[in-house]
C-alpha cells in the first residue's frame, strides 16, 4: 500500500509529464526515499498506481543503478570505483571500509546499518578518492578518518 | 583573463542567489533578448561559434536551426546535467555554484527555439546542485523569469528538475530522451534527430551545461566579444580540469585552447613530488590518450582532434609513471561494460569481453593472443558499428592505449605478472 | 523503380524499403536477427551489417547496417566486402560468448536461426575463454518454455509481445549483457498470442511447450499445409506428425490473412487429435466392428429406413456436401440452433451481397478507423484483434511519413507516435482486451449496441432508419463515431454473430451501407461461430429443429450426425429425446463427446489432421487443407459417406473416387460453390519433373528404422489418391504451388525465417500467390438497409437478460479438449453487474439458482463494473456447462 504521502508526491510528479507512465521513473524514487528500496510488493502498487503492469515498471525499475530492488541497509554506502578515484588508490579505502564493516560490494552489515556498492564517478575527482553516505559526499578522504565518519551514522 | 562563467564564483560555493546574481547583471541579457526575434537569437548564438561542451563540440546555432519553425506546441529544452563521465566535474561547479546563469541561458535556448518547456536532467548524486536549482527556478518563478507571459513578452516557459536514477548511458542525449520519458534508457536511433522528434516525440533540444552557461554572456556581449576570448578559432572560455597525481587537482575557467602543458604544469601545480607525467585522457574516460608529444596542442576541439583524441569533457585525466596503463585502462573499460545499456550486440558483449582480457593480462594471466583480440575490438567497436556513441567512446582510451602502452601490454603478458603492482606495495612496505 | 548496385552489379528495386529486405527479396543470404518481416527495424543485433559506398569512387566505404538504411538510387553497397564479412561474423562471435552450446539438447536445434546465422558468417572458432554467464528459467506456463541462457539479446520477443501483440507481462529486465527476457515473476504467459515467441524467437529460448512432451526434430515431421479449425477466420498452419501423433502446429505464411503470426488457441488446440478416448475404429454399440461389415449392415439400414442427416459447421464442405448428396437437401438438416443458423444466414446474406467489400485481416489491419460492435474479438477471432492491434497506428503513421521516416524504421516511427492511437470504437456487452487502445468504449445490451449501430448509420446516411429515445450521451457517441468514420480513408465495420443478436449484425451492415455510399474503400468484417459456418451457411438445407420434429412425428427412424456435438447446439432435454427416438444413430465423429456416446454406430472421422477437406473463412475464401498423415482405421468423413453411398447404390455418389471429384462435383452442382475445384491443384499435379511434393524434409532421419521392431522391411508407404503431396522426403524440392507448401525450407534456412525464399518479395504474397478462393466478388450495387430497428433494453424484474461470454480457451468445442488449453480453461460462472448483485444481495462466488426456458441453472455469481444492469453473461461453451439458448431471460430463484 502506497502511503498518502507518497501518492501526494507521485501525483505531482505525474502533473509535470503529459501521461502516467513518463512520471515511473520518479515514482520508484519516491517510494524509494520513503522505504529505502523497492520491494517486489511496492513495485506492483507503484504500477497499479500508474497503470503500468508489473512488468513494464520492473523493466525501468531494474534497468537504473539506483533503484534498489533488493533490500539495502539504513545507510547505502557509495564507493566511487572510477578512473581518478583509482589513480588515487582508491582500492585501500574500500579494502579498509569491507574489513570494518565485514562486509563487501552488495551486502549489509548484520545489524542492517550500512550496505557498500560501488559506483561510477561521483563528479569530484579533483578531489579523489570520494565516497557518498546517502546523501553525504566525502571527499580526499583519508583511510584514517574513516572511523569517525562511519561513527557519525547510527 | 576574463572568466564570465566562473568570476562571480563565491569563494564557499554558496549558490549565488536572484538577488545577489541580479547584482552582477543576472538576467540583463534575458531583458535584452526578449526584444529579439528567436531568429535573430540563433544567428547571434551561430556566429558566436560557440560549440556544444558536453563533449561532442557540435554547433549550438547549427543544432538549434534544425528545430522546425512552426509554431506547433509542445516543443521541449533539456539542460543535459547528467554529467557522469569518469574524470569529469565541471557542470558540477556551475550548478551548485550559479545556477541562476543555467537558468538565465536556458531561457535565451528555450526562446530561440520557441520551447515551452524545459528539463533540467540533473544526476542524482549532485544533491546540492539539486537543491540549489530547485530554489532557484523558484525565485526565478517568482520573479517573473519563468512561467506564464515572462516579463510581460507574451512567451511562456515552464522549467522543471528531473533528477535520475543513475546510468552514465542517460547522458547521452537520445537515451536522455528516453529516461525523461520514464523508460529504459536505451539510446534512440539517429535519424529522426531529437530536434524533430524528441521528447515524447516533439521537436527537443539537449545542451550541455556549460553550454548553456554560455549564452547570457553572449547575448549580453555579442559573438565578436566571446570569439575573442579564445586563443583559438573555437570560440569562448572553457572549464577545464585535471585530476590525477598532480599537485592541485581542480577545475578553472580558462581561454579556450590553453595548452595541455600550461593546464598540467600550472593551474594543476604540475606532477606529484617523484611521478613523471605519462599520458593523460584530454576530456574524460572516452578520449584517446594524449602523450608527452602532445603537451603543446592546444585544448581545442580542433587542435586536440587533430591530435588523435577529443576535446571531450576538457577534464584532463593524468596518467603518471607508477601507475599501471593496464589497470588504467582496465578501470576504464570495467565502468563500460557495466553501464552499458545492453541493447546493441558490439556494446553489450564485446565491452566485457575486453574488460576480462584486461583483467586477465592486469592479473599475469593474458596471453599472446589477447592484444590482437583487443584490436579486434577497437576496430569493430568503432563509430557506425554499434548503435550509438557508447562503445566508439568507450575504445578511445583502450586503442590508445594499445599504440602508447603497447611495451606495458606485452611485458605483463611475457612476465605474467605486473611490475607496477610490486612497486605499489614495495612503496607501501617502505612506507610502513 | 531504382538501381541499386550490390557488389558493383546493378539491381532494380522498389523503393521505400530498406537495404536488408531489398538483398533478401533479390535472393542474397545475409544474415539478420532482431529485424522481422512484421516488427521492422531496430537495429539492435548489427548483424545485417554491409559496407557501403559513397559513390563509385569510394574504395574505403563505411559499415552500415542494412536494415536501418532505406533504398535510393544509385546507392553502392558490398555484401562480400571483407571488413562487413569479418564484422558479421565478429557479431555471431560476440553473440556466442555466453550461449550454452547446447544444440543437442535444444528444441530449437537444426531449425535455429541462430545456427544458421551462425554457418552462414562462418564463424566456427571459439576466442572467448572465460566464464560464460547464467540466468535462471521460469516457468511460462502450459504452452510456452523458457531457456534464457540461449538467449541472444535480439529483444524480438519483447518487440512482438508488447509492442505488436500488446502484451504487458513479459519484458526485458535489468541491462547490460545482463539483460533478461521474460516475466517479472514466474507465471502463464497472459497474451493469447504468447505462441509466437516460438517462432519469433531466432534461437531456443522460448518454445513450444507442448511439441516438447511429445519432442521429436522438426526435420522429422511429416507435415502438410493446413488450416486451423478453431476459429472462422481460417488461419493457414502446418501440422507436423511422428510416430502416428500430431506433434506441431505452426504458422504457415498467408499475407492476406495471418501473416507471421496465428494465436494461441489455434497453435496449442491441436492436441485433441491425439486424444487417448479419440474414437479410432468403426464401433457397434461400443464394440469394434470390421469396416466393411459396418459399411454394409449401415447401407442395409440406409436403404430399409427414412433417414435424416445432420451436417456441421465445423466439418469440411466436402463431407458436407456429401452427407447432403447421400440423402438429398430435403433431409439434411445444418446441426446448429435456430438461432445460431439464423445468424450465420444473415452474415452469409450481408458477404454475398458484395456491395462493401469483406475486408481480408490484412487489410484490416491497414484500416485507418475501426468500429466493433458486438464482438469481443480477442476471445472470438484472436488474430483479428491484433488486426485491430495494428489498425490504430495507420493514423499517427501518416505523421511518421510527414517526418520522411519510413514505416519500417519501428523504432522512430513508435518513438514519434508515443501512445497516439487512431480512431477505434468497441460496442461490447463486458470490456475487451481491445479496450485500452480504443477510443471509446461503449458497454450495453446487444439490443442497445445494434442501436448505436444504427443510430451511426443514420448519421452517415439519412435515408437509413434512424434511432428513437437514444440517450444524450448515446447520441454523442454515435455522433463521434460517425465523424470518425466518416473522415477516414479506409474505415471498416467488425461484427459477428458472438453476442448472438441478428439485430447486431443489421445495425453493422447498415453502417457498412451507409458508409460505402460516401466512401467506396469502406470495408466489413463479420466474424462466424466456427471454423466452416460460413461454408455451412451457403449450403442450403433444413433446421435442426425441423429435424427434432421430424423424428417426433415418426417421420425418420435413423440419422446421420457428422462431425457434431448436438449437444451444444440444443437444450440436453430436447436432444436426449430425440436421439433415444430414433431407431438408428450414426455418428461420424472423430472425438469422443455426448453425442458420440449416443450412438450405435461410430464411424471414426479423420481430424483436419487425417483429412483433405475446404473450409470458407470469414471473408468468404475457400482454403484447403491437406492430410497430414494416414491411419488405417480412420478416414475423412467424407471418404466414408462415399463408401457408405456407393454401397447404397447413390449414382451421383457411386461416380466418385477422391477428394477432387468430391470437389469437382459440388462445384459444379452448387452454384455458390463454383471455382472450389480451383482452391488447389488436382490430385494428379506433379511438379515439373514429374514427382510429388514430399511431406517430409530430405533430413527426415531413421525413416527405416522406425518400425523395426515390428519388420525389418520397411512398409511401401501409403500413396495420396487426393493430392500430389508425397508421404514420405520423396519428391521435388523446389518450389511448391503456394497452397501445397508443406514447410518451409531452403538452404542454410532450416527455421521458420526460410519463409523470406517462399514470397515475391519479403513480407507480401507467396510466390503463386495467396492460397484461397474468394467466392464473393465485390459488386457495385448499393445494398438495402435493414429496417428493423430495436426496443431499447428494458431491465427486469427478479430476472436477468442472460447474453453469451466467449472465452479463447473453453467456448470452441475440439480446442478446449487440447490436453495444455483445457489448462487454461475458466470455471464456469454468470458475470453480474456490482450494482445488480448487491439490490440482489448477492456477493462474489456465492451460488444463484435460474430459470431460463425449462432449464434450472445454478451457477456462482461473479462482480463486473462493467456489464450493463439487467444483464448477466454466461461463458457459453465451456466444456462444464451445458447447452445455454440466449440471450434470454432468465428467471431468479429466490
Ligand atoms: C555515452 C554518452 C554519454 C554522454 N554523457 C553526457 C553528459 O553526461 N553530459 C553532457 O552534457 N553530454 C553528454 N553526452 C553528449 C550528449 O549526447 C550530447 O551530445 C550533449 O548533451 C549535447 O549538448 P551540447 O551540444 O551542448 O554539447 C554523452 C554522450 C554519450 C555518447
Ligand atoms: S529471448 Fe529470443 S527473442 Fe528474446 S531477445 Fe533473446 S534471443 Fe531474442
Ligand atoms: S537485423 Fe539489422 S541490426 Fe539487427
Amino acid at each position: 500500500m502506497l502511503s498518502t504521502e507518497e501518492i501526494k508526491e507521485i501525483e505531482h510528479a505525474i502533473k509535470l509529464v503529459p501521461h502516467k507512465k513518463a512520471a515511473s521513473v520518479e515514482a520508484l524514487k519516491v517510494v524509494q526515499e520513503h522505504r529505502r528500496w523497492v520491494s517486489d510488493e511496492s513495485l506492483r502498487d507503484v504500477a497499479k498506481f500508474l497503470d503500468m503492469s508489473p512488468e513494464e515498471l520492473d523493466s525501468v525499475a531494474t534497468f537504473y543503478n539506483m533503484i534498489f530492488r533488493k533490500e539495502v541497509g539504513k545507510h547505502v554506502i557509495l564507493v566511487c570505483d572510477s578512473i581518478s578515484c583509482w589513480v588515487m588508490g582508491y582500492e585501500n579505502l574500500r579494502d579498509q571500509l569491507f574489513n570494518r564493516l565485514g562486509i563487501k560490494y552488495g551486502e549489509t552489515t548484520p545489524d542492517g546499518l550500512f550496505t557498500v556498492l560501488p559506483n561510477c564517478c561521483l563528479g569530484t575527482c579533483d578531489c579523489a578518492p570520494a565516497f557518498m553516505i546517502d546523501h553525504d559526499l566525502y571527499r580526499n578522504v583519508k583511510e584514517e578518518q574513516l572511523e569517525e565518519i562511519l561513527k557519525r551514522y547510527d | 583573463m576574463e572568466k564570465p562563467l566562473t568570476e562571480h564564483i563565491r569563494k564557499d560555493g554558496r549558490p549565488l542567489t536572484l538577488k545577489e546574481y541580479e547584482a552582477i547583471g543576472g538576467y540583463q541579457a534575458l531583458r535584452k533578448m526578449l526584444k529579439m526575434t528567436p531568429k535573430e537569437v540563433q544567428a547571434l548564438v551561430k556566429d558566436s561559434n560557440l560549440r556544444g561542451r558536453g563533449g561532442a563540440g557540435f554547433s549550438t546555432g547549427l543544432k538549434w536551426s534544425f528545430v522546425p519553425q512552426d509554431d506547433t506546441k509542445p516543443k521541449y529544452l533539456i539542460t543535459n546535467a547528467d554529467e557522469m563521465e569518469p574524470g569529469t566535474f565541471k557542470d558540477r561547479i556551475l550548478l551548485e555554484c550559479t545556477p541562476h546563469q543555467l537558468i538565465e541561458g536556458m531561457i535565451c535556448a528555450a526562446y530561440a527555439i520557441q520551447a515551452n518547456i524545459s528539463y533540467v536532467y540533473l544526476r542524482w548524486a549532485y544533491k546540492t546542485a539539486a537543491q540549489a536549482i530547485l530554489n532557484a527556478i523558484d525565485e526565478a518563478e517568482n520573479a517573473g523569469y519563468l512561467g506564464k507571459n515572462i516579463l510581460g513578452s507574451g512567451y511562456d516557459l515552464e522549467m522543471h528538475l528531473h533528477t535520475g536514477v543513475g546510468r552514465y548511458m542517460c547522458g547521452e542525449e537520445t537515451a536522455l530522451l528516453n529516461s525523461l520519458e520514464g523508460k529504459r534508457a536505451n539510446p534512440r536511433a539517429k535519424p529522426p534527430f531529437p530536434q524533430v522528434s524528441g521528447l515524447f516525440g516533439r521537436p527537443t533540444i539537449v545542451n550541455n551545461v556549460e553550454t548553456l552557461c554560455c549564452l547570457p554572456h553572449i547575448i549580453n556581449n555579442g559573438s565578436e566579444w566571446f570569439k575573442k576570448l579564445s586563443l583559438t578559432a573555437d570560440a569562448g572560455t572553457k572549464l577545464y580540469g585535471v585530476s590525477g597525481k598532480v599537485k592541485k587537482p581542480g577545475a578553472w575557467e580558462l581561454p579556450m585552447g590553453v595548452t595541455l602543458r600550461e593546464l598540467i604544469e600550472e593551474h594543476a601545480g604540475g606532477m606529484q613530488d617523484g611521478l613523471k607525467f605519462r599520458g593523460a585522457l584530454p576530456g574524460g574516460a572516452s578520449t584517446d590518450f594524449l602523450v608527452e608529444q602532445h603537451l603543446d596542442v592546444k585544448m581545442d576541439y580542433t587542435s586536440v582532434a587533430a591530435a588523435g583524441s577529443r576535446l571531450g569533457t576538457g577534464t584532463v585525466v593524468v596518467l603518471d609513471d607508477k601507475t599501471c596503463p593496464v589497470g588504467f585502462v582496465k578501470n576504464l573499460e570495467h565502468f563500460f561494460a557495466q553501464e552499458s545499456c545492453g541493447f546493441c550486440t558490439p556494446c553489450r558483449e564485446g565491452l566485457p569481453w575486453v574488460e576480462k582480457i584486461l583483467t586477465a593480462i592486469d592479473a599475469g594471466e593474458g596471453n599472446s593472443d589477447d592484444i590482437k583480440l583487443l584490436e579486434h575490438h577497437t576496430r569493430y567497436l568503432g563509430p557506425g558499428n554499434t548503435f550509438c556513441a557508447f562503445a566508439p567512446g568507450a575504445m578511445e582510451p583502450l586503442q590508445s592505449a594499445l599504440k602508447y602502452f603497447r611495451d606495458d601490454f606485452e611485458k605483463h603478458i611475457h612476465d605474467k605478472k605486473c611490475s607496477y603492482k610490486l612497486i605499489a606495495n614495495a612503496l607501501i612496505h617502505e612506507a610502513s | 523503380m531504382v538501381t541499386i548496385y550490390i557488389d558493383n552489379k546493378p539491381y532494380e528495386v522498389k523503393p521505400g524499403k530498406n537495404l536488408l529486405e531489398t538483398c533478401l527479396t533479390l535472393g542474397f543470404d545475409l544474415p539478420y536477427f532482431c529485424w522481422h518481416p512484421a516488427l521492422g527495424s531496430v537495429g539492435a543485433c548489427r548483424q545485417c551489417a554491409v559496407k557501403m559506398f559513397k559513390d563509385a569512387d569510394d574504395k574505403t566505404g563505411r559499415l552500415v547496417m542494412s536494415c536501418m538504411e532505406g533504398v535510393t538510387n544509385n546507392q553502392r553497397i558490398s555484401i562480400s566486402d571483407k571488413t562487413a564479412v569479418d564484422f558479421r561474423e565478429g557479431v555471431i562471435e560476440w553473440l556466442m560468448t555466453n550461449h550454452p552450446h547446447d544444440c543437442a539438447v535444444c528444441d530449437e536445434g537444426g531449425s535455429c536461426h541462430l545456427q544458421d546465422m551462425t554457418v552462414m558468417t562462418g564463424h566456427a572458432y571459439r576466442r572467448f575463454n572465460f566464464k560464460k554467464r547464467t540466468h535462471v528459467n521460469q516457468n511460462l506456463g502450459p504452452f510456452i518454455n523458457h531457456e534464457m541462457n540461449r538467449c541472444i539479446q535480439c529483444y524480438r520477443c519483447v518487440r512482438f509481445y508488447k509492442d505488436h501483440a500488446g502484451g504487458e507481462d513479459l519484458d526485458v529486465f535489468a541491462s547490460k549483457n545482463n539483460v533478461y527476457f521474460g516475466r517479472s515473476e514466474p507465471g502463464t504467459l497472459e497474451s493469447e498470442f504468447s505462441g509466437n515467441l516460438s517462432e519469433v524467437c531466432p534461437t531456443g529460448v522460448f518454445t513450444d511447450k507442448t511439441l516438447k512432451s511429445h519432442y521429436t526434430r522438426k526435420w522429422d515431421l511429416t507435415m502438410a499445409p493446413s488450416i486451423c479449425q478453431h476459429c472462422s477466420l481460417g488461419c493457414n498452419i502446418i501440422a507436423g506428425e511422428r510416430y502416428g501423433d500430431l506433434r506441431m502446429i505452426a504458422n504457415r505464411y498467408h499475407g492476406d490473412i495471418n501473416g507471421y503470426f496465428i494465436c494461441d488457441r489455434g497453435r496449442f488446440g491441436y492436441e485433441f487429435v491425439n486424444a487417448p478416448n479419440r474414437i479410432r475404429q468403426p464401433l457397434h454399440m461400443g464394440q469394434p466392428v470390421d469396416e466393411s461389415q459396418m459399411i454394409s449392415e449401415i447401407s442395409t439400414l440406409l436403404t430399409n429406413s427414412k433417414v435424416i442427416v445432420i451436417g456441421s459447421p465445423r466439418a469440411s464442405l466436402q463431407s458436407n456436401f456429401a452427407l447432403k448428396k447421400l440423402v438429398g437437401v430435403a433431409s439434411f438438416h445444418k446441426g446448429v440452433s435456430q438461432q445460431e443458423q439464423a445468424l450465420m444466414e444473415l452474415a452469409a446474406s450481408i458477404l454475398k451481397d458484395g456491395s462493401v467489400h469483406a475486408l481480408t485481416m490484412k487489410e484490416t489491419e491497414k484500416a485507418d478507423a475501426v468500429f466493433i460492435l458486438g464482438e469481443d474479438l480477442t476471445n472470438t477471432a484472436p488474430m483479428l484483434a491484433l488486426a485491430v492491434r495494428q489498425s490504430v497506428r495507420q493514423q499517427p503513421m501518416l505523421e511518421v511519413s510527414k517526418l520522411s521516416i519510413p514505416e519500417w524504421n519501428d523504432a522512430a516511427a513508435r518513438e514519434l507516435i508515443q501512445d497516439k492511437k487512431g480512431p477505434l470504437f468497441i460496442a461490447t456487452v463486458v470490456e475487451t482486451k481491445l479496450d485500452n487502445i480504443a477510443t471509446r468504449t461503449f458497454r450495453a445490451a446487444p439490443q442497445d449496441i445494434a442501436r448505436l449501430g444504427f443510430a451511426v448509420a443514420n448519421l452517415i446516411d439519412s435515408s437509413s432508419p434512424a434511432v428513437a429515445n437514444l440517450s444524450e450521451d448515446e447520441k454523442m457517441l454515435a455522433d463521434s463515431i460517425a465523424k470518425s468514420l466518416l473522415t477516414a480513408e479506409r474505415p471498416a465495420i467488425i461484427s459477428g454473430t458472438s453476442c448472438q443478436s441478428d439485430a447486431v449484425l443489421r445495425a453493422a451492415a447498415n453502417v457498412a451501407s451507409a458508409l460505402h455510399k460516401q466512401n467506396k474503400n469502406t470495408g466489413i468484417v463479420l466474424t462466424l461461430p466456427e471454423s466452416n459456418s460460413l461454408g455451412l451457411a451457403l449450403m442450403g438445407g433444413q433446421s435442426l429443429n425441423a429435424a427434432f420434429e421430424k423424428v417426433k412425428t415418426d417421420q425418420v427412424d435413423t440419422v446421420i450426425i457428422l462431425e457434431n456435438d448436438l449437444y451444444r447446439h440444443g437444450h440436453a432435454k430436447i436432444i436426449d429425446e430425440f436421439l433415444s427416438k430414433c431407431k438408428s444413430v450414426i455418428v461420424i465423429d472423430h472425438s469422443t463427446n455426448a453425442t458420440t456416446s449416443k450412438a450405435q454406430w461410430n464411424i471414426p472421422a479423420g481430424t483436419f489432421a487425417e483429412s483433405d477437406g475446404m473450409m470458407v473463412n470469414n471473408e468468404g475464401r475457400t482454403q484447403r487443407f491437406f492430410q497430414v498423415y494416414e491411419k488405417p482405421t480412420i478416414k475423412e468423413s467424407w471418404r466414408w459417406i462415399m463408401n457408405i453411398g456407393s454401397a447404397v447404390g447413390n449414382t451421383s455418389i457411386q461416380q466418385w473416387k477422391n477428394f477432387d471429384s468430391v470437389t469437382t462435383a459440388m462445384a459444379h452442382e452448387e452454384n455458390l460453390f463454383s471455382g472450389i475445384e480451383k482452391v488447389s491443384p488436382l490430385s494428379n499435379f506433379r511438379m515439373i519433373d514429374g514427382q510429388r511434393v514430399p511431406r517430409e524434409p530430405h533430413r527426415y532421419s531413421g525413416r527405416t528404422a522406425m518400425l523395426a521392431n515390428v519388420a525389418v522391411s520397411e512398409p511401401k508407404p501409403p500413396e495420396d489418391q487426393d493430392s500430389g503431396l508425397s508421404y514420405t522426403m520423396e519428391g521435388t524440392r523446389a518450389l511448391a504451388p503456394s497452397t501445397m507448401i508443406p514447410f518451409f525450407w531452403s538452404p542454410g534456412w532450416n527455421s521458420v525465417q526460410s519463409v523470406n525464399k517462399y514470397q515475391e518479395e519479403v513480407g507480401a504474397a507467396l510466390r503463386g500467390g495467396n492460397p484461397g478462393v474468394r467466392l464473393f466478388a465485390t459488386t457495385s450495387s448499393q445494398s438495402q438497409y435493414f429496417n428493423e430497428v430495436p426496443e431499447k433494453f428494458k431491465p427486469g424484474e427478479n430476472k436477468l437478460w442472460i447474453v453469451p461470454i466467449h472465452h479463447i480457451y473453453g467456448s470452441e468445442e475440439l480446442s478446449a479438449k487440447s490436453n495444455s488449453v483445457s489448462k487454461r480453461v475458466s470455471q464456469p460462472y454468470i458475470l453480474i453487474n456490482a450494482e445488480d448483485a448487491a439490490n440482489l444481495q448477492l456477493s462474489e462466488g456465492q451460488v444463484i439458482e435460474f430459470e431460463m426456458d425449462g432449464q434450472s441453472i445454478k451457477l456462482p455469481v461473479m462482480l463486473s463494473t462493467s456489464i450493463s444492469m439487467g444483464l448477466a453473461g454466461i461463458p457459453i461453451g465451456l466444456p462444464k456447462l451445458s447447452f445455454i439458448d440466449c440471450p434470454g431471460w432468465g428467471l431468479l430463484n429466490k
